[in-house]
């Protein structure tokens, strides 16, 4: 361990950039409590990582229960039993159970997995390298955000062990439902969500200032590579969207703890008695100020994948990008509009034709922009000479399957369809689209792609193949069927997966849910333990290329133009060995009459006889 | 290299860092006031009765003059340190501090003054309504035993406790009332879960407070222990008094929007 330690970043003592006198700060100054932004990058991929395998075992726990309700887990399930208890009698999950891990799922996995991979992870590594900065802005910020996070992360795994269990009000946490549940964990889930808003607070606030502030000199906002122009976004997306629903948790965390009625209406009754509360409250608030944050989020989500697979694309077409300011507009749109389509997720409440209207419009108006970004992206292959290396056909993989995600969205995003579709697998095989074989997809990418300038190793390419083409076909069978179950009316949320819910509809009539779509549930098990083994070559690869992968041969392994990979490998304290200074956009590939088929940021013009001298007179 | 802009401003910005990430944080301040600010507003609309009159007009007034007070000296602190007056600094921040405090000290006594204002539903269907004077030692709600002492009034309708600031409601007359426990039938204080403008008051005005505390410390900090920066970097030094005094303001934002919308509309 203290080996590889050692040779892991970010401390190379035979560099040109330590002039000024350079003392060994010490395992725990390095390693825990860094304030060097690589250093609390691959924390918090590390991080992320682990969050994300765990919810991805939570997802299998509830999948067997959907296959085999009622039946013990097989394998853990004594291990649930004994250190759940009675939740998980016999090793089966009991209802309550079920929903327990159905909202620490979504909770963990958006909160605690994708975005802090997404928006902390590769933009602390990656931004400050690629704008020309030694560091963030406050490197110190930093440090408590990433450990802010932690904190909460912690908060949310000891709520399973605490009496009654985790919060059981799905990861959206609706009021009255997330009140009146006798569990303490909820108050856990508002806590730990106060200290992981506080977390991406600091880091948006770091990641604007910084991009603003640390632009090396020439560095124009145009010249900017289209991962940081996502990163800036996103960032005031985590900015200005985060803070209501911090509003919302502390108004739910007052009718929880002082027995406000913020969200409470008047006549609740809760186990058929009249709740112990003013009442006068509006459960809709609390969908409201929910989604105000909840939709930005899907944005803070899809952008840093789409900027991860914008580079990607750049640098394995060796062309430059299509539509680069179209790409940035794009995304400035996206951003402001993420603003306000919020309550396309509440068609259901009865919020009037008018106001449905309106936001059916900025939901059609805000595809525009997204489709935009994804043309970009697709035209920029065209006429390349593409390798195909393992981030590339992440990268590939992203572009059919967001494209499946974004337009299951549209009969979404309009009240007529939506009535039927509402709250059924299919809005489950929608975002699911969009976020794991879409977003984890450009996340796998960027880690592939990233790895080398991080270890000066690369990742083994024919596992990195097996885990694209296995993750690729299992994440298909995992969620395509749920589009037919989702059609056919089968609900999210159902502790047996439909089974009483079928049964108790009349047999052969309209609404019941047939055998064939029941029978999936079984599919889509085996299909994603598969896509969980699936993972096994990734998590040894990952491990094993940091000492015994195949050793770049320059610092610039993947021959990009961008800056990040013009530094020494991986980047000393500090980043660059002299202050870069910039002379042209990011993508400048095969530029005719230029020796190499790239151009770097950094590198000075050529020389080139200026024609002027011989039609001067 | 280092990390550039930390205390001179960037030039095509105008700004140094800390001061962007002041304003960017302030952005987020915005959007977490205006999610409650909303939540209010939403709350009073789906409202049956929304009370007026229930705060003390003057005693808010004093606490705008206070806070604005400490807004004027804190201006003054960081113009005395760019003046190269140190001594002028401490005077002014000195009332900064004393005047964030005041302003806890007037919110802790009217937060006092809503605990101890009871409303009780009687068993004949009226309200009691008033200050609390005291208990009998053998009062006991559950038991019905012994009796509570309030000063205050009895109204025959809930709504009628609504609207302190209509004409008649000047002649009520407040006196002490005993009830016995047996004639009560719910009895509660004005706390956060009396009803959801209670709720509000108390989450907006705490969360405020809260804020002021920071403020305070930080202030606290730059005027005590942190002082000592001004004879090693006293740029650095200005610079921070700045930020602190950039939250100070809209600290003392938040309030003027405050006051308006819980005390007086």
């Amino acid at each position: 361990m203290s080996t590889y330690l050692n040779k892991f970043p970010p401390h190379r003592d035979d560099d040109r950039a330590h002039e000024h006198s350079h003392h060994d700060p010490g395992f725990w100054r390095t390693y825990i409590f860094s304030t060097d932004h690589k250093v609390i990058g691959i924390q918090y991929g590390l991080g992320a990582l682990s969050f994300m395998l765990f919810g991805f075992f939570l997802m299998l726990l509830m999948r067997w229960q959907m296959a085999h309700p009622g039946e013990p887990v097989p394998v853990v399930g004594w291990l649930l039993e004994k250190t759940l208890g009675q939740v998980a009698a016999r090793g089966a999950l009991s209802a309550d159970l079920y929903n327990s891990f159905g909202a620490m799922h979504g909770t963990i996995m958006v909160f605690l997995g994708v975005v802090p991979l997404a928006f902390a992870a590769f933009g602390n590594y990656v931004v400050p390298l690629m704008i020309g900065a030694p560091d963030m802005a406050f490197p110190r910020v930093n440090m408590a955000s990433y450990q802010c996070y932690v904190l909460g992360g912690i908060v949310m795994l000891v709520s399973f062990f605490i009496p009654g269990g985790a919060a059981q009000a799905g990861w959206t946490s609706y009021s009255p439902l997330a009140t009146s549940i006798p569990t303490d964990g909820q108050i856990f889930w508002i806590i730990g969500m106060a200290l992981i808003i506080t977390s991406s607070l600091l880091s948006a606030v770091n990641f604007i200032a910084t991009i603003i502030q640390l632009r090396a000199p020439g560095m124009t906002w145009m010249r900017l590579p289209f991962f940081v122009w996502a990163q800036f976004v996103t960032g005031f997306l985590l900015l200005l969207a985060f803070p209501p629903l911090e509003a919302a948790a502390i108004m739910q965390l007052m009718d929880k703890v002082a027995h406000t009625s913020f969200f409470l209406p008047t006549g609740l009754a809760i186990g058929g008695q009249l709740a112990n509360a003013s009442g006068g409250g509006s459960p809709l608030l609390w969908q409201h100020l929910f989604w105000f944050l909840g939709h930005p989020e899907v944005y803070v989500l899809i952008l840093p994948a789409m900027g991860i697979v914008c580079e990607i694309i750049a640098n394995n077409t060796r062309k430059p990008i299509w539509g680069y300011k179209s790409l940035v507009y794009s995304a400035l749109v996206v951003g402001f509009l993420s603003f306000l389509v919020w309550a396309h997720h509440m068609y259901l409440t009865g919020m009037g034709q008018k106001i449905a209207t309106f936001f059916q419009a900025t939901t059609m108006i805000i595809s525009i922009p997204s489709v935009i970004i994804l043309t970009c992206l697709l035209i920029s292959l065209w006429g390349g000479s593409i390798r195909f290396n393992t981030p590339m056909l992440f990268a590939l993989g992203f572009l059919p399957m967001f494209g499946m995600g974004g337009l299951t969205g549209l009969p979404l995003g309009l009240a007529p369809s939506d009535i039927h579709l509402h709250d059924t697998y299919y809005v489950i095989a929608h975002f699911h689209y969009v976020v794991a074989p879409g977003t984890i997809f450009a996340l796998f990418a960027g880690i592939y792609y990233w790895f080398p300038k991080m270890t000066g190793r690369k990742m083994n390419e024919f596992w990195g193949r097996v885990h694209f083409w296995c993750s690729f076909v299992f994440m298909n069978i995992v969620f395509l069927p749920m589009f037919a179950q989702g059609m056919k009316g089968m609900l999210r949320r159902m502790a047996d997966g439909g089974a009483n819910y079928s049964a108790a509809r009349v047999p052969g009539a309209i609404d019941t849910l047939p055998n064939s779509i029941m029978a999936l549930h079984t599919w889509i098990l085996w299909a994603a333990m598969a896509l969980g083994l699936a993972q096994i070559p990734f998590i040894i690869n990952l491990f094993w290329s940091i000492r015994h992968g195949e050793k770049v041969k320059s610092d610039n392994p993947w021959q990009s133009t961008t800056l990040e990979w013009q530094t020494p490998t991986p980047p000393p304290h500090g980043n660059f060995a002299t202050p870069p200074r910039i002379y042209r956009g990011p993508y400048e590939y095969s530029v005719p009459g230029h020796a190499t088929d790239f151009f770097p940021q950094n590198e000075p013009p050529d020389f080139v006889a200026t024609p002027e001298v011989s039609t001067a007179h | 290299m280092d990390i550039p802009y930390t205390v001179q401003p960037r030039p095509d910005t105008g700004v140094y860092n800390a001061k962007m990430g002041i304003w960017l944080f302030l952005a987020s301040e915005v959007m977490l006031f205006g999610g409650l600010f909303s939540a209010y507003v939403l709350l009073r609309v789906g409202a049956d009765a929304w009370p007026h009159g229930w705060l003390n007009i003057p005693l808010g007034t004093a606490n705008t003059f206070v806070l604005i007070t400490s807004s004027i000296t804190t201006v003054l602190a960081w113009v005395s340190l760019k003046n190269n007056q140190f001594s002028r600094f401490k005077l002014f921040h000195a009332i900064t501090l004393v005047c964030a405090l005041c302003f806890l000290g007037i919110k802790s006594f009217e937060y006092r003054d809503k605990f101890m204002h009871y409303e009780i539903t009687l068993a004949n269907g009226k309200f009691a309504d008033g200050h609390l004077i005291g208990k009998s030692r053998d009062f006991d709600l559950a038991k019905k035993t012994g009796s509570v002492t309030l000063h205050g009034y009895e109204v025959d309708q809930e709504v009628d406790l609504m609207d302190l600031h209509r004409p008649e409601a000047r002649h009520i007359q407040r006196e002490e009332i005993t009830i016995p426990a047996v004639e009560i039938k719910k009895m509660g204080n004005y706390g956060p879960w009396h009803n959801t403008y209670t709720a509000i008051y108390f989450t907006l005005t705490g969360l405020h407070a809260l804020h002021v505390i920071g403020g305070a410390l930080v202030i606290g900090f730059l005027w005590g222990p942190g002082s000592r920066m001004w004879k090693t970097d006293p740029e650095r030094f200005t610079n921070r008094v700045e930020v602190s005094g950039l939250f100070w303001h809209f600290v003392d934002l938040i309030w003027i929007f405050l006051f308006p919308v819980l005390y007086l509309l």
